[in-house]
């Protein structure tokens, strides 16, 4: 049963919300249960032609030749299509709002940059007949060095993954190679903290392995138009990529999809329709380009990897007072939407947390690896999970209950954020004081108290003093600094000689529902 | 490339057609027969999307050839409405909220058909085990569990 808490949404939205908490039937849900919920691939349009691609075997090669000869002559085959083929072979997706630059072509012609990138496109009569073409495509490559660690490929002699990035990094305002965030003075922080604590993070890619995988069906139309059936998410975003790549009106497209197998942010990078509707343009049929499960996987873009160093300052008290935080995006060979993840990023350091210090520096790296894209807060969730690992660490330092040193830390209306916007509407506090109360969790009286109403703002509203570049500060000799940053200098000292205080009860076991607990940090092992 | 002739019912209703050779079930339903309701997820037997019933049992369409299905019966969602009414694992997959996008829907309703079919009051177990080969990716399994468990009391009242 979902509920509203007007006591603290009071101004949220008007009070006529009559659907919530009852259940109401979605309008897709007969023809899900039928079988006649039309997907792109339920399209089959008369003398449908089929496009396969061949893929580089390379995370970083040369081409130095290809040749299609034979393929061409294969039997079945309409059209062979190469990047000289595509009006404009150079895009990027967020161009559309002028946002970075072209750096990505829809089929290599000089450069592959990683493994699966699309090389030569095959039109055939079937699906086999293409294969069976592809199978003659002579590719000469001249292998590269790769690279395929964020911090490897940002020094300096690293191979170049994309040349309209030299640095293998995306270049924010024309001139930085990373978006910086600056509030207060965190070396202060530091130096004033009773602990000072940093630890590395890494985050895998993520496949958003959809059920159903990308794919679109192109048809020339009567009027001169182009029909396109496809999985994409973005119906319009897709529309418009299509236009600019094929240099065409935007209004040569008629775009038909909202029926998607499954997206979860993997079906927003227009990864098909291009081709598609080009095959379309040059062999005058319908075109069907659907990725097999394997080409989802290596070619259609994944949730990209995060790397996250983070380093707080923190009191005896439970307060801490200065996060540093260093950030790298693994965009994979192309920018796709990492460099809009960044940006996402950096605004929502340092978490909804109040820390008068706080230092982000975040950028988004090359590397030959799988270009990554959206998935489900991109930007945001493996940040959030580095910090709430960081947050039950410092918890256990400190020896404050963990759902209380979040409460303790939460931000509060009122409060200053470090992108320098006040705190609206927030409810942390109460977020947990209902987490803690349904799993059974001890809170103290007076932590039950607190409210995201009360106490904030007044000094919590202040914008700190913020050097331009905050140096290194000399921290009193008690301070206990604690690292377990493989990367780092080691400077690891004995760890502290806390007394904790002893961990409440553990819950009653709860009652062995689908997978509910066993993800949860709280009851992790480490509270044992 | 030479033909294969191909004769089987399909819903209930008897089919003819040529394949080439090698041509998979769900290629033969999707894209000669035109009943889009087998799914492609994988073409790897890694999903079940494509499942179907073939003389009542169940079957991954896309790793069956499609010649080998000669002279026998093959189900698919198409058929499984009885006329204008929906089966009532349908009608369970509806108010449990047990589908999302949808894809892995057709391929659900017959994996929880053949097990109904052969086990008309399964435990739960049973319902995980018999839809163990079909992935859902965005539902979460529990809602379908609850409505294959729906639709097997309601036929038991029923009855
Ligand atoms: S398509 Fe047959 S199991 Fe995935
Ligand atoms: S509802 Fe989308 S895969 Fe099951």
């Amino acid at each position: 049963m979902l509920e509203l808490r007007k006591d603290i949404f009071a101004d949220e939205r008007d009070d006529n919300l009559k659907e919530i908490g009852k259940g109401t039937q979605r309008q897709d849900m007969l023809g899900h249960v039928t079988g006649t919920s039309t997907y792109f691939d339920d399209h089959k349009l008369q003398g449908m032609l089929h496009l396969k691609v061949l893929r580089s075997p390379h995370a970083h090669a040369r081409l130095r030749r290809i040749d299609t000869m034979e393929a061409e002559r294969s039997p079945g085959v309409r059209r062979i299509i190469r990047g000289a083929d595509v009006p404009r072979n150079l895009n990027t997706l967020l161009s559309l709002i002028n946002f970075g630059k072209d750096d990505e072509p829809s089929l290599a012609v000089d450069k592959v940059r990683y493994k699966g990138e699309p090389i030569v496109a095959i039109v055939a009569d079937s699906p086999r007949e293409a294969f069976e073409a592809m199978a003659k495509v002579r590719v000469d490559y001249e292998p590269l060095p790769a690279v395929f660690d964020v911090e490897e490929a940002i020094k300096p002699g690293a191979p170049v993954v994309n040349e309209v990035y030299p640095k293998n990094t995306f270049i924010y305002h024309d001139v930085y190679d990373h978006q910086k965030l600056r509030f207060g003075d965190v070396e202060r922080g530091f130096a004033e903290a009773d602990h000072v604590l940093e630890q590395r993070y890494q985050m895998s890619p993520i496949e958003h392995a959809p059920t159903e995988t990308n794919g679109s069906i192109a048809a020339p139309d009567t009027n001169g138009r182009y029909v396109v059936y496809t999985s994409t998410q973005a119906l319009f975003f897709s529309l418009d990529t299509c236009a600019k790549i094929l240099d065409v009106p935007s209004n040569t497209f008629h775009f038909i999809g909202g029926t998607v197998g499954g997206g979860f942010g993997g079906k927003v990078d227009t990864l098909t329709e291009p081709l598609a509707i080009l095959g379309a343009m040059l062999t005058g049929r319908p075109v069907r380009y659907q990725l097999g499960r394997e080409e989802e996987m290596q070619f259609g873009s994944p949730r990209g990897a995060e790397r996250i160093y983070i380093k707080d300052g923190v009191m005896r008290d439970g307060r801490i007072v200065a996060r540093k935080i260093r950030a790298y995006f693994d965009s994979g060979a192309y920018t796709r939407l990492s460099s809009y993840a960044v940006v996402k990023c950096v605004a929502h350091l340092p978490g909804p947390y109040t820390i008068p210090n706080v230092h982000g520096d975040v950028y988004c790296v090359f590397t030959n690896r799988t270009p990554a894209t959206a998935m489900r807060g991109f930007g945001v969730t493996a940040m959030d999970f580095a910090l709430e690992c960081q947050m039950d660490k410092l918890a256990h330092l400190v020896g404050i209950d963990p759902m209380e040193f979040r409460i303790l830390n939460a931000y509060r209306d009122g409060d200053m954020k470090a992108h320098r916007r006040e705190a609206k509407n927030t409810a942390l506090i109460e977020c947990v004081q209902v987490a803690a109360e349904k799993a059974k969790w001890p809170l103290r009286e007076e932590m039950k108290r607190m409210s995201s109403r009360k106490d904030g703002g007044g000094s919590r509203a202040a914008i700190p003093a913020t050097p331009l570049e905050a140096v290194a500060q000399r921290a009193a000799v008690s301070q206990q600094r604690t690292t377990y940053d493989r990367a780092q200098p080691a400077t690891i000292q004995q760890p502290p000689p806390l007394t904790p205080t002893p961990p409440p009860p553990r819950p009653p076991a709860p009652s062995p529902s689908h997978g509910a607990t066993r993800f949860s940090s709280v009851f992790g092992t480490r509270r044992r | 490339m030479t033909k294969t002739p191909l004769q089987f019912r399909h819903n209930g209703r008897d089919v003819a057609l040529f394949v080439d050779g090698g041509v998979n079930l769900l290629v033969a339903l999707r894209e000669l027969i035109g009943d889009m309701t087998p799914k492609f997820g994988c073409g790897q037997g890694g999903c079940g999307a494509c499942s179907v019933l073939i003389d009542g049992e169940l079957h991954l369409s896309c790793l069956t050839l499609a010649e080998t299905v000669n002279g026998r019966s093959v189900e698919t969602l198409d058929g499984l409405k009885e006329g204008p009414n929906l089966h009532p694992l349908q009608r369970a997959f509806m108010e449990q909220f047990a589908a999302q996008c949808g894809y892995c829907t057709p391929g659900m309703l017959m994996a929880a058909k053949a097990l109904l079919d052969r086990n008309p009051s399964p435990t739960r177990a049973e319902v995980v085990e018999a839809i163990s080969g079909n992935i859902c990716r965005c539902t979460g399994y529990e809602p379908i569990i609850n409505a294959i468990l729906a639709a097997a009391s309601g036929g038991r009242a029923r009855a």
